[in-house]
């Protein structure tokens, strides 16, 4: 399968979007929302083509796609610094997550009226970049795609943000950039020990690095892209930065951002230095175990929407550390499918909040009460997204968590404990904040509230719309993750996934 | 001896054209000020085409002390490309700021020569009439605003310090005129060789405790020597420890000027340390490689820590460029005499940051420039609200800033990454690795100035919309470009950069084949 124009339209078309923002006058908001809006709608079909098409009998990297950037110049060989575009069954989904969340931003962004063009100009930096980690196959622009990535945050928290803004912008970038510095080291200790005079990742997983500098240098990728996933203890800049972003931000960032630190474990450090995996994984899983317990204790403790919100982040990308640090192949899917899931509902919990916020201009859950009177369908939304994440049968939070659990118990039968502990801590605040805020005697100082705005409904509808479809039919996820994990270096196969044709026989 | 005077047209050009300039003021002294600058920057663009095409397939040199290769017309056209934008940048600026404009840019246009001699010297006492020609024009330069007082303190700073660095410089070039016999680098280079194996025989027999020193043997006049030139070259480049001048002069300096000097001096002092450090001390490397490390070490951290506690954008500049500095230090140290063709790799990694480096650099200056002809103030809480003032000039900044920091889609992250790269290939990953840290911690003040711009609104008397002059705009959109384009597609420009390096090497590869034959 080749087709790769497809990959790189995700980066040219909201790359153009960007330009042609430029040259837009600031004064025709309109002009540029529907710009944006267009944008990401083609990312999205396309993206969902990508993940439509990707032949998963056949496994592997498809779409792959190579053009020569710098080569055969002073230490570059051939392909020394190539674009060089690929999906797997891992990326394939998450592709389809970073469109779909794109897509919702742009939807609930759509009231955002101060400095509109500047705001979708650093928006569509973001997204690119996002893409560009997903199916950048070379390490230069790997890299090049994740700063870009994390790079637009500060601007866009600091501008449009609220609560704390500055500390939080200025946190949240300091502890990312921080760890792609890490990152940094990473590849050039990896290019340098290889001595193959080029950046591309295909070549680079061929080669067999030495034992003892895998152990040295996968640190380097597990915490310096860890950080980003919200690592224990490298975590607390993400509530401080959910809090402080705007709501599209919080979504794209909660959603999408955060998984590209897991998604960089996969990418460089289990594939790429995979001796390093004996040593360093059973340690991730310990961190990612405690990162769910201490995320969803905290979160039982908020009082603001959004910390709330946040910490379960911390807590469920915990689960994705967990599932990646079994290194068994029901683990691993599971983490898969716990990006995937968990980016569409904190997508969702997000763009709830943000649009109670912009009304209520107050997150704290003690205030609210009684929201069904007046907000159906932001409660019905805000439900379903709890659901998802306190792991309820039917929606892709139980599917994904059920792996992981079954994953961790063939390795660790004491932090799959822990991990279903968690998710019960999950319920305990996902409930609270239901029945108090939603449910609940009426609070008359919200007499004024409105429904949310058909912006939003058709933002949550895109989101809502593959929670349910991996809740009740988890097959076509599941057949394109397990081949790409069996294709990992040093991943046990311990049995076979639950799929439904799995479970009824077929 | 037969000289081609042909080689170095330019350069008689250019002094013509300085004296035409400041003659023409006296002449034609009802003509509008800014004509000069616009007439300085015409002719400067025209020398750099004319030179690009005319020279650029020489191979020659002019007696042994200048060479006319590939590296010195790639320079060449550099420090034009650097004066021209400069002057651009000046015009408005001085019109309304400055007396004596065409003195003003009668020396930009020495400094200028200064430089283009500087990148083609290959002997020791050109080279420091060279430095001594830029670095006059530039003491003059700096005071320039003769009635402001910081500008005076800048200047004498300046100068009293370039003095005695130019009086090291001088003692070391004596020493190595001592200990090698000669100052052409194609004299010294074969003879550093020799002297290296000496010193080594040398400590050979003191280990063996045959005592007694044989006077032909060591040569520690050579390591003094290359110590004292590193230091005076550390003062031009305002490398830590000797970087204590550069705040002073940068703040009192008119601002384009300090732009000038943040750009165009530095560039050609790296391209003096580059070509006599390659061609004439390489086989030396290990002799100095460890204070050049330490030297970029040090730089590094304490420009970038310095930086931190600003307050005024010009000094933050000033401690942003002596970072930038360690930056550019650590192609040098990468140098390796064991394996031409890594070295050549830093040095075109080097020249590439310089690049990059250069046009971000200016790029930040002439949108301050635009913003100080506006509001007449320089500090970074007066950038307050630009971005609702001037969108285009908070933009510039921006990227411009982010570029420093290193930040992907700006020229600051390719070079940076390629200039790393080359010093984790040749071994010094502790170095690549104090630099990564370092620019990380440089994002932090750089976001500080960002924040001033984007987060606040305007403040003061003066918030309303301005515009700026049509070719300061228009020499700010090409810079920008430039910083965007090395970011998003070095290739071309790496491919000249690295075919300009080949001639630095050329001799240490006879060196080091000669070595190998016999």
């Amino acid at each position: 399968m080749d087709a790769g124009e497809a990959l790189l339209l995700l980066l040219l078309i909201p790359g153009a979007a960007m330009l042609l923002t430029i040259f837009v006058p600031s004064r025709h908001a309109n002009v540029v929302r529907w710009i944006a809006l267009i944008a990401t709608t083609a990312t999205l079909i396309d993206s969902i083509w990508i993940f439509a098409v990707y032949d998963f009998s056949e496994g592997g990297y498809q779409f792959d796609l190579q053009y020569p950037w710098i080569e055969n110049i002073g230490f570059l060989g051939e392909n020394g610094i190539s674009l060089h575009l690929a999906v797997d069954g891992i990326a394939a989904p998450l592709v389809l997550l970073n469109g779909l969340v794109g897509f919702a931003g742009v939807l609930v962004s759509w009231k955002i009226t101060h400095r509109v063009k500047d705001f979708f100009i650093l928006f569509m930096a973001l997204f690119t970049g996002v893409y560009g980690v997903y199916i950048g196959q070379d390490l230069f622009f790997w890299f090049f795609a994740y700063e870009l990535a994390v790079l637009p945050m500060y601007l866009l928290i600091v501008v449009w943000g609220s609560t704390n803004k500055e500390y939080g912008a200025m946190k949240l970038t300091m502890v990312l950039v921080g760890g792609s510095v890490l990152i940094f080291v990473g590849i050039f200790a990896v290019f340098a020990e290889a001595g193959a005079g080029t950046f591309d990742m295909a070549v680079l997983r061929d080669i067999e690095f030495d034992r003892g500098f895998a152990n040295t240098f996968f640190p380097f990728f597990m915490i310096g892209c860890g950080i980003l996933a919200g690592l224990f203890p490298f975590h607390t800049w993400s509530p401080d930065g959910h809090v402080a972003a705007p709501t599209a931000v919080s979504m794209l960032h909660a959603g999408v951002l955060m998984k590209l630190g897991a998604f960089g474990i996969i990418r460089l450090g289990m594939e790429i230095l995979p001796a390093g995996t004996d040593f360093w994984m059973p340690i991730l899983l310990v961190l990612g175990g405690v990162a769910a317990v201490y995320g969803a204790v905290s979160a039982i403790n908020q009082t603001d929407l959004k910390f709330v919100i946040g910490y379960s982040s911390v807590s469920h990308m915990g689960f994705v550390l967990m599932g990646l640090g079994t290194m068994n192949n029901i683990g691993v899917n599971g983490a898969v499918l716990q990006m995937f899931s968990h980016g569409v509902m904190t997508a969702l919990f997000f763009a709830m909040v943000g649009g109670l916020y912009d009304q209520a201009h107050t997150r704290d859950i003690r205030v609210f009460g009684g929201l069904v009177r007046k907000m159906p369908l932001f409660v019905i939304f805000f439900g379903i997204a709890g659901l998802t994440s306190l792991g309820l049968p039917g929606l892709s939070g139980f599917v994904a968590e059920f792996h992981i659990f079954v994953g961790t118990i063939e390795t660790f039968p004491l932090f799959a404990a822990l991990g279903i502990l968690s998710a019960a801590l999950t319920a305990i605040y996902v409930l609270r904040l239901m029945g108090r805020a939603a449910l609940g005697p009426f609070n008359p100082r919200w007499e004024n509230l409105k429904e949310l705005s058909r912006w939003e409904i058709a933002a949550a509808i895109v989101l809502i719309a593959p929670i349910v479809a991996m809740g009740v039919w988890p097959d076509p996820f599941i057949d394109r993750i397990a081949p790409s994990v069996a294709d990992l270096p040093r991943v046990d196969q311990i049995g076979n996934l639950f799929t439904l044709s799995s479970l009824t026989g077929r | 001896m037969d000289l081609e005077y042909q080689l170095i047209i330019p350069e008689f050009v250019m002094a013509g054209l300085a004296v035409v300039v400041i003659a023409a003021a006296l002449v034609f002294r009802q003509v509008d000020q800014k004509w000069f600058g616009y007439a300085t920057a015409a002719a400067l663009a025209v020398i750099a085409v004319v030179t690009a095409v005319a020279y650029w397939d020489t191979n020659d040199d002019f007696g042994g002390v200048l060479a006319v290769d590939h590296f010195t017309v790639l320079f060449r056209v550099f420090f034009l490309g650097i004066a021209f934008f400069t002057v651009m940048a000046a015009v408005q600026f001085a019109g309304e700021r400055l007396k004596n404009h065409a003195e003003f840019y009668g020396l930009i246009i020495f400094a200028t020569l200064g430089m283009m001699l500087l990148a083609a010297s290959r002997e020791l006492l050109t080279a420091y009439l060279s430095l001594e020609l830029l670095s006059f024009s530039f003491y003059i330069l700096v005071g320039f605003n003769k009635l402001n007082p910081f500008s005076n303190e800048g200047s004498l700073k300046y100068m009293l310090l370039g003095a005695f660095s130019s009086a090291l410089m001088l003692y070391g070039i004596s020493l190595i005129y001592g200990v090698t016999g000669s100052t052409t680098y194609s004299a010294i280079g074969p003879d550093v060789v020799e002297g290296t194996r000496n010193i080594a025989g040398q400590l050979a027999s003191f280990a063996g405790g045959s005592g007694g020193v044989d006077p032909d043997g060591a040569r520690p006049g050579l390591l003094i020597g290359l110590v004292l030139i590193t230091a005076g070259l550390g003062f031009k480049v305002s490398a830590v420890p000797f970087h204590q001048w550069t705040p002073d002069a940068y703040q009192g300096a008119p601002l384009p000027i300090t732009a000038f000097l943040s750009a165009g001096g530095k560039a050609a002092a790296f391209a003096f340390f580059l070509r006599l450090f390659s061609e004439a001390f390489l086989p030396a490397a290990h002799e100095w490689v460890w204070f050049v490390g330490i030297l970029a070490a040090a730089t590094m951290i304490v420009g970038n820590l310095m930086a931190l506690q600003q307050t005024n954008f010009k000094r933050l500049m000033a401690y942003s460029s002596i970072s930038q500095v360690g930056y550019l230090l650590v192609g040098i140290v990468a140098l390796d005499a064991a394996n031409i063709s890594q070295s050549q790799d830093a040095a075109s990694a080097l020249v590439l940051h310089l690049i990059g480096y250069v046009t971000t650099n200016i790029a930040v200056f002439a949108a301050i420039i635009a913003f100080y002809n506006r509001t007449g103030r320089d500090d970074i809480v007066d950038l307050r609200g630009l971005a609702e003032r001037q969108p285009f000039l908070a933009f510039s900044i921006a990227a411009a800033l982010f570029s420093l920091a290193g930040m992907p889609l700006f020229a600051g992250f390719a070079t940076k990454f390629i200039i790393f790269q080359a010093a984790f290939n040749n071994g010094f990953l502790w170095l690549g690795a104090i630099g990564v840290t370092a620019s990380f911690v440089s994002l932090y003040y750089y976001l500080m100035v960002i924040k001033q711009m984007y987060l606040y609104e305007p403040e003061g008397a003066d918030r309303a919309r301005f515009h700026v002059s049509r070719p300061l705009a228009g020499a700010l959109v090409v810079l920008v470009a430039g910083v965007l384009f090395i970011g998003l597609y070095p290739t071309p420009l790496f491919d000249v950069i690295h075919s300009s390096t080949e001639s630095l090497f050329e001799q240490a590869a006879a060196i080091s084949a000669a070595a190998v034959g016999g």
